[in-house]
């Protein structure tokens, strides 16, 4: 339903996807404008920045344009109109995902993918079959792993109000983070991004792999093959959450 | 069907307890416990049309919202056609029809046949039994003008109509109604009643139906729970309720002229409730036969006329009601 109507203002439609194309798009041309001072980025050239940038904008545009709608459940456990959505033979979360698709925020996978293509083409690097089969995986599993944090944080918010601003630091300002080499930031927030929420699987851990670099933190090279394991341990981890937080939704009075 | 054959819906001790906060003073909080249901157990068997009464916040939404799988229970245990309705919901959906008469459970903003549509693909109907039962609800119900028009345009009456044909078209074994005469004129609330009426005769649907209009229960339930306080106060036919309730049955005499209250000696229970003029109104105990007491204030009083009016059941609900209140 959502698409359709989507389409049916199509100006609108178009106004808001170029909005949203320009918007993050300006992310971007931010890196561009700081390549015309410096050479290097702690260390990195344009090419490989570059590809941190496409692979963590594409997976979570992915996650985006699937989950983007979640965030709108938080209102849903106010007013009580998740009843609705319990009452229906479907999963919440596909009910919700579905019902505002928003075919907008197609223009984050655009860019996100533009830019990968170039650092695909610019990049110096030896390619072999491990590393080529390495970039999609790390696409899908970093797509999983924004997965998680979209789902942990509309469980939360079954327990606690105005979480979506909180939610949004992970997912919004982590894929910002993950546009940027690891070695730019203080090793606390590095681990942090390892060991607690672990982002540092979408790209970091991986795209160092790919562009032959040292892995963060130290870590030896067949970490970054881990990616899709802690991409399904995340995911299994946040449905136990999210029934949790079904399990103490507790409607409305009337 | 089998291990479901005696009890459709099992409720044993069943209990929601909601923590509610609230301030006092400037920053201190309190968390109070509401116990919305307090342990209820009936049982309710397939094909029986069942009312669920009790006056404001006595946890009949609650209860409902747990047979659905919308609330998990603190304590006790519900089962639905054999079914844990929290931990198995999606799986219960398609089993239950539910309608809340204060809220929709349609696409606000799309044609209400629309929203028919995305039921028939979502609940996975075949599509011959769809138009079946969409053709039947349409003509039962009147919604032939309707079913173009956007929910949110609908009027009230007309939504619930609306409302009631959406929990109906994937042949739901069990029907819970949440207030569904709300807001109904005469005809409409007519015209419901005969469809749920016909619904149960011709399908077997088991109904569950919470109403605080009497009539609604009158006309369709042959069983009656009460409930007050989240607790069971009684459970069994209409008929039992004037005893259980300590209803009164009213004489009504006519005198030849007016007269002070009547008064008859060694007979407390009785006593006159009004006086209009000539006449008088007794009341007393409905399990009391009126033969003896008529001929005891014939003899004393010269009489005119004479009627007996049989306790209604609001009275005997508001009776029932009131005396927990004062508990
Ligand atoms: N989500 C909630 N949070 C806190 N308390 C609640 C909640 N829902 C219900 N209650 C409380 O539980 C009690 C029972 O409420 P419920 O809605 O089940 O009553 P009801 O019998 O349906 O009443 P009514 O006839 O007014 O619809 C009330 O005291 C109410 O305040
Ligand atoms: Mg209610």
């Amino acid at each position: 339903m959502g698409i359709r109507s989507q389409l049916t203002y199509r100006l609108s439609f178009a106004a808001t996807t170029f909005g949203n194309l320009a918007a993050t798009a300006f992310d971007f041309v931010t890196i561009l404008l700081m390549f015309s001072q410096v050479r290097a980025l702690g260390g990195f050239s344009l090419p490989e920045v570059a590809f941190l940038y496409g692979t963590s904008t594409t997976a979570f545009g992915l996650t985006d344009l699937v989950m983007g709608s979640t965030e709108r459940i938080g209102s849903r456990v106010r007013d009580g109109t998740l009843d609705v959505l319990l009452l229906r033979p479907a999963p919440v979360l596909a009910q919700v995902a579905a019902d505002r698709f928003a075919l907008r925020r197609i223009g984050r996978i655009v860019q996100g993918g533009a830019v990968l293509a170039y650092a695909l083409a610019a990049v110096d690097v030896d390619w072999d079959p491990v590393r080529v089969a390495m970039v999609p995986l790390m696409v899908l599993s970093g797509g999983l792993i924004f997965a998680a944090v979209f789902v942990v944080g509309a469980a939360f918010q079954f327990w606690a109000q105005d979480v979506a601003e909180v939610q949004s630091a992970f997912t919004y300002g982590g894929t910002t983070l993950l546009q940027y080499p690891p070695g730019l930031f203080a090793k606390d927030l590095v681990r942090g991004a390892t060991f607690v929420v672990p982002l540092a699987f979408v790209n970091w851990m991986p795209a160092l792999y790919v562009l032959r670099r040292p892995l963060p933190l130290g870590m030896p090279d067949g970490v970054a093959f881990l990616a899709p394991a802690v991409a399904v341990l995340c995911c299994a981890l946040a449905g136990l959450v999210w029934r949790l937080g079904i399990r103490s939704y507790r409607s409305t009075g009337s | 069907m089998h291990g479901e054959a005696g009890a459709f819906i099992e409720l044993d001790g069943l209990e929601k307890v909601f923590d509610v906060r609230r301030r006092v003073g400037r920053f201190r909080r309190e968390t109070r416990q509401v116990r919305a249901v307090d342990g209820i157990s009936f049982r309710v068997a397939r094909g029986e049309m069942v009312g669920y009464i009790g006056p404001n916040g006595a946890g009949k939404s609650t209860t409902i919202k747990m047979l659905t799988g919308i609330l998990t229970p603190s304590g006790g245990r519900v089962r639905v056609a054999g079914i844990d309705p929290s931990r198995e919901r999606t799986r219960l959906a398609s089993r239950i029809g539910v309608v809340f008469g204060q809220r929709t459970t349609l696409w606000w903003d799309l044609p209400l046949i629309d929203s028919y549509r995305l039921a028939h693909r979502m609940y996975r109907v075949p599509d011959a039994r769809f138009r079946e039962n969409l053709d039947r609800c349409v003509e039962l119900l009147g919604l032939g003008d309707l079913l173009h028009v956007a929910v949110r345009q609908l009027s009230l009456g007309q939504r619930m109509r609306g409302d009631i044909a959406a929990a109906l078209l994937h042949d739901p074994d069990v029907l819970y109604l949440d207030e569904p005469t709300i807001g109904l004129d005469v005809i409409s609330k007519t015209r419901v009643r005969e469809f749920l009426r016909d619904l149960n005769r011709d399908r077997g649907t088991t109904v569950l139906l919470t109403t605080h209009d009497l009539q609604d229960i009158e006309q369709l339930c042959r069983r009656v729970m009460v409930i007050d306080h989240g607790r069971l106060l009684y459970d069994g036919g209409l008929a039992g309720l004037h005893e259980a309730g300590g209803s009164e049955r009213v004489l009504v005499v006519d005198l030849e002229h007016e007269a002070p209250p009547i008064e008859l000696a060694d007979e407390p229970s009785v006593r006159v409730t009004r006086v209009e003029g000539t006449r008088q109104y007794l009341a007393f105990p409905a399990d009391r036969s009126a033969a003896p007491l008529v001929a005891r204030v014939a003899a004393a009083y010269p009489l005119v006329d004479l009627s007996v009016r049989e306790p209604d059941i609001e009275s005997v609900i508001a009776k029932m009601y009131g005396e927990r209140a004062d508990a």
